[in-house]
């Protein structure tokens, strides 16, 4: 089906690039465009009318009109500006953590509405800047779910026998969790406690409630981070860049 | 565009291409360039290639502000006339162009080259940040105005930067954020609105 000659989108700025003297190449993820990438003309002026509201981390409703190569953008309208996250050091490492993901589990024109609605959702809770650590775990689950690299956490990825309480690990190459006999068949795989496991699986299951009620140790957290971390960077065959920034703002906040 | 090289001379040619490697010039306006150039007198032809040649060989970064300078120091900071307790910091040195055109401001500056951007990779470490406080240690530094662009990598490199500094007990302040001058009111989007109406200031 080709686009209309001009249409209209809800959309979240995840990704901007510099294009000439005053323009910007933007990628949004939409509800039913899935991810695009548009031209806004002009906004790098200061008497822009959109750039307020194309900045990064802004869910905006952005009419397009259909471009030769990329669509343009005409104008813009911010719906919810995350001013909380904008005004805080360390939820904008996490929001920018988020849509850093996004961009590079996603390709262009496919539609993804579960993924669109997490990852509103996700910046709404970070606005709230309430348990953030876990809001982070919940979305890395969900996303991974929703690109379908969803984590087999019920039995052993090879053999499919239950799971025994002892020695069990996590291979990001099988994707899953692998019981006592199957571990060494696979490595790297990392060596998860039976606690981690029920927290993995009831993130996987739970809302963000729940999530919000949710109080685990930093222990906890710390090992299940670990493993997603580490499954993440073996789907995408590379580092996730802002990772390096979020962990330097964490260390930071820790020391004091 | 390809450029047909039995049409033209190799030496116009190669102006042509390399013309067109610089931003905002196409194959076009980079063989309009040349052509003009080419009936220009040697003169300004032979003070243009000189300009372009003490670009690189005269200019090296200034070395307390990391302006762009022609000897150790940039001209601000050399000239003895500012007001050495304040500094201002900037992304990049086309920055201070712009404060310097105002005429107001009278105190130094400091050039990060560049913002924190986590999703390119940028953090703290790649700027001018550390450059920034060994300057304020031993300084009679009473304040330090933070002018990074007011996008995304500006406002997180300016509260990086007064998380850093102000344990030194340095004032840190931002330049306001608010309506530009000559727009209107129903196109401010949220960030901007708040932020002015935070600032109001009486009349």
């Amino acid at each position: 089906m080709t686009k209309p000659r001009n249409y209209k989108t809800e959309a979240i700025i995840i990704k901007k690039t510099k294009l000439g003297e005053a323009d910007r190449i933007l990628t949004f993820y939409t509800p039913h465009l899935g991810k695009i990438q548009a031209v806004a003309k002009g906004v790098r002026r200061p008497r822009s009318k959109m750039s307020g509201h194309l900045e990064l981390l802004t869910h905006s409703l952005v009419p397009l009109a259909r471009g030769r190569n990329l669509d343009i953008v005409t104008g813009s309208q911010t719906i919810n500006g995350f001013l909380a996250i904008k005004s805080s050091l360390e939820l904008i490492s996490y929001a920018l953590y988020i849509i850093e993901l996004i961009n590079k589990f996603t390709i262009d024109n496919v539609e993804n509405y579960p993924l669109f609605k997490l990852l509103l959702e996700t910046l709404k809770q970070l606005d709230r800047d309430c348990n953030n650590e876990l809001v982070l775990r919940f979305f890395e689950l969900h996303l991974l779910s929703y690109v379908g690299y969803r984590p087999q956490l019920r039995h052993c990825v090879l053999c499919h026998s239950p799971l025994e309480q002892a020695s069990l690990s996590f291979s990001p190459k099988a994707g899953g969790i692998l019981c006592h006999d199957c571990k060494n068949s696979q490595s790297p795989a990392y060596s998860i406690s039976l606690n981690s496991l029920k927290l993995l699986k009831l993130l996987q299951e739970c809302d963000f409630e729940t999530v919000n009620q949710l109080e685990v140790r930093p222990q906890s957290n710390y090992e299940i981070e670990w493993i997603i971390r580490n499954y993440i960077r073996y789907l995408l065959e590379r580092e996730i860049k802002s990772i390096a920034w979020l962990d330097a703002i964490r260390r930071q906040n820790r020391e004091g | 565009m390809d450029i047909n090289p039995s049409n033209t001379t190799g030496s116009v040619n190669k102006l042509i291409q390399e013309l067109s490697k610089l931003p905002g010039i196409g194959p076009k306006s980079a063989q309009r360039l040349t052509f003009y150039l080419l009936r220009a007198p040697d003169e300004q032809a032979k003070i243009l290639a000189e300009a372009i040649l003490s670009l690189s060989q005269n200019t090296r970064l200034c070395s307390a502000c990391f302006n762009i300078a022609d000897n150790d120091l940039c001209p601000i900071c050399f000239s003895g006339k500012r007001d050495d307790n304040k500094i201002c910091v900037v992304e990049q040195p086309q920055d201070i162009l712009a404060m310097e055109h105002i005429g107001i401001y009278r105190g130094l500056y400091h050039v990060l080259h560049g913002a924190i951007s986590p999703t390119e990779g940028i953090g703290s470490e790649d700027i001018r940040t550390k450059e920034l406080l060994e300057r304020l240690k031993d300084s009679q530094v009473d304040e330090v105005i933070i002018a990074t662009n007011p996008t995304l990598e500006g406002e997180q490199t300016s509260m990086y930067l007064h998380k850093i500094i102000s344990p030194l007990g340095i004032r840190v302040t931002r330049l306001a954020r608010g309506l530009p001058f000559g727009t209107e009111l129903e196109y401010a989007d949220d960030v901007t609105l708040t932020r002015a109406l935070e600032g109001r200031q009486e009349l």
